[in-house]
Parts: C-alpha cells; structure tokens; sequence
C-alpha cells in the first residue's frame, strides 16, 4: 500500500512525457521511429514502476548486474543520441537562417540598386543615395 | 598600418580591373576597414563589403570609403559572409574575376592585382595565395605549426597540393565561382572552399603573398584553440 503513491506519481509523469514527445513535429519517418521508441519507453517505465523487481530480472537477464545500472546504461545511450539529434537540427537550422539571411541580403542591395528605398536607406536619409554610387556595378533594373 | 595601404603599385593598368569585385567579409572592423578600402580602390574600382552583422559602425566606414555594403541582418561568420559576397557578383554582377580579401588589413593590394595579372596572363580559373612560397610572412612557430597541419589536413581532403590553406587573399574567376555554395558558415569555409574549387578541376595555381602580422591583426586573429573548433566542424558537418 505504501508503494501505490510513488507508483502513481511516477506513472503519471511517464504519461505526460509522452503526451508532450508525440505533440513535437517532425518528418514522418523520424516521427515514425520516435513513436516506436516512445511505446517502447512507456512498457519499459511502467513496468519498472508496478513490478520494481522486474528491471533487476532484465539486468541479471542481459549480465548486467543491477537494474539501476541497466538503467544508467540506457540514459548514457539516450542521452548521446539525444546530443546527436540536437546537433544536426541546429546545423540545419543554422543553413535554414543563413540562406533566409542571404536572401534578404542580396534582396536589399537588388532594391538599393534600383533605387528603391530600403530600410536601411530611409532609416538613415543622409545615406548617399545609390544611384550616386560610383562604385557600384552597372544599373540593372528591374 | 598605413605602408601597407598607401602607393598601390599599379603593374597592371587600373582600368583592367573594371571587371573585377574585391569580396571583403565584415565584422567588427571599423578601425581599420576605411583605410583598407581605400587603399585597395585606385586598384579595384569595384569592392563589395559584406557587413556580417557588425555592432560597431564597420558599414558606415566601409560605405564611407567607397565600398557597396551589403548586410547580413544577423552574424552568421565569415564563410557565410564570404558566400553571399559570391553570390553578390555570381548573380549581380558582370564581373569575370573576384578576389576575396580580408577586412583587417593582413593583405596586400599589390599580391591582389598581381594574382588577377597572373590568372589573365595564364588563363587561370583560381589562384590561392600562399603566405610560404617564400620568407616575407613573419608567423610565430605555433601559427606556422597550426598553419602547416591544416594545409596537411585539407590537402588530404581535397586532392590539391596547397602549401597555404587559411589564406584569406583568392583570386577566382566567374566559372569558377558560380560552383561555390560553401555551407561552412564559420572558420572551416577556409577548407570547404578549396574542396570546391578543386572539384571544378579547372586551372589552378599558388601565388607568393605577404600576409602583415599587426598588432592588430594578431589580436584580431584566430586562436590556436579554434583550429579544434575548425577540426570538428570539418568532420561533423
């Protein structure tokens, strides 16, 4: 009976785990391979948490000797795997800001050419006015 | 600061250059960006500077001395800046021939308009600038150690023989440089450029430059520790 709360609480934090990990986007084959994984987790932890004994079986099972450090293994694995994940999604949000930020880039000087105004050029008026830029490549407009 | 600007040595007539873009990545540079631009002008009458999100008024300098400043809204790194300068005269411009140039001063005007000479001379697609072709470059042993590993490291990798590889100063002609797309947005564009040019296989060839150790320059630089950071974006791209 002491065991209920802890059993309780800790089942209702795996569920709210994954509630939030299958609200996140991604592509479909990713997303597919998360939700695998996330079923997964979810068995693994509630079973852990309704039979305690029942990781420690697992370890002995697998030679590992006790069911906490089948545990830590499992972390370390998640953890790097995490790492990995988080570096090629910020490399390629990386690329995603640096090809929006070129754009913009070449867009303004493509209208400061052709004598638009632009936010830089109206923002500060005592800019020299493109057209009166001697060193600036022929004229192309649009 | 200022023998290395003043007096360019004009052994190429100045308005050969007409149809040559000198492309300066920007950041922070605003002590010293005025007067590299206007020491290279009498040279190349056409200079793009791409201002990499600069906190200090590297842009008004830069425009102030003549240059076209192009922004980039927020800091990226130098590899993307010098990709958009690219992109800028690939795309922008007629130009045949760009020459990417460093914004601290390291490079010589006259090393610029002689390699741009030599790739007309000898209808050259590319020309890297080597600061070990011969003994003007003072560098520390640590740089020159560090310097030496990365040529060894990027020759490797790209199948040229380079004697120099972070050598800011490249002469590289339209055909070439329409087949640039560097993704490195850091410090490791240096080796991702020669990786691509060399795959253009089209004419190559090394010229001697001086590269100015300033005081300024030096605290400017790149620290010895960042080659790991250039070592590690290489390898987990």
């Amino acid at each position: 009976m002491d065991k209920i709360w802890i059993q309780l609480i800790l089942l209702a934090g795996v569920a709210a785990v994954a509630v939030t990990l299958t609200r996140s986007t991604a592509d479909a084959r990713h997303q597919a391979v998360r939700r695998v994984l996330l079923v997964g987790f979810v068995l693994v932890a509630a079973s852990a948490i309704l039979y305690p004994t029942f990781l420690s079986h697992l370890a002995a099972l697998v030679g590992v000797g006790r069911g906490t450090d089948l545990v830590l293994y499992a972390l370390v694995i998640a953890f790097l795997s995490y790492v990995a994940t988080m570096y090629r999604r910020m490399k390629m949000m990386d690329r995603r800001i640096t090809a929006l930020t070129r754009e913009i880039a070449l867009a303004e000087v493509r209208l400061e050419q052709a004598g638009y105004p632009t936010a830089r050029t109206s923002a500060s008026p005592s800019d020299p006015s493109p057209a009166d830029h001697t060193t600036g490549p022929p004229e192309r407009r649009p | 600061m200022g023998d290395r600007v003043s007096d360019p040595c004009h052994n190429v007539p100045m308005r050969a250059n007409d149809d040559t873009w000198l492309v300066v990545p920007l950041y922070n540079e605003a002590t010293v960006i005025g007067n590299v631009v206007a020491g290279a002008l009498p040279t190349f009458a056409n200079i793009v500077c791409v201002d990499d999100g600069s906190s200090d008024a590297s842009a008004v300098a830069a425009r102030d001395a003549g240059a076209l400043v192009i922004h980039h809204a927020t800091n990226l790194g130098q590899g993307a800046a010098l990709q958009t300068g690219i992109s800028y005269v690939v795309t922008q411009t007629d130009a045949e021939y760009l020459v990417t140039f460093d914004a601290d001063g390291q490079h010589q005007v006259d090393d610029a308009a002689a390699m741009v000479a030599l790739a007309r001379e000898k209808d050259l697609a590319i020309v890297f600038g080597s600061r070990f072709l011969d003994d003007r470059t003072k560098a520390g042993w640590l740089k020159k150690a560090i310097l030496k590993t990365a040529v060894w490291v990027t020759n490797q990798s790209t199948g040229l023989r380079l004697t120099d590889a972070h050598n800011g100063l490249r002469v590289i002609r339209r055909d070439a440089a329409a087949r640039v797309d560097l993704v490195q947005n850091r410090m490791a564009h240096a080796s991702e450029i020669v990786l691509q040019l060399g795959r253009t296989k089209l004419p190559w060839r090394e010229y001697p430059v001086h590269v100015l150790y300033t005081e300024y320059s030096k605290g400017k630089g790149q620290s010895v520790l960042n080659s790991v950071n250039i070592l590690v974006d290489l390898v987990f791209k």
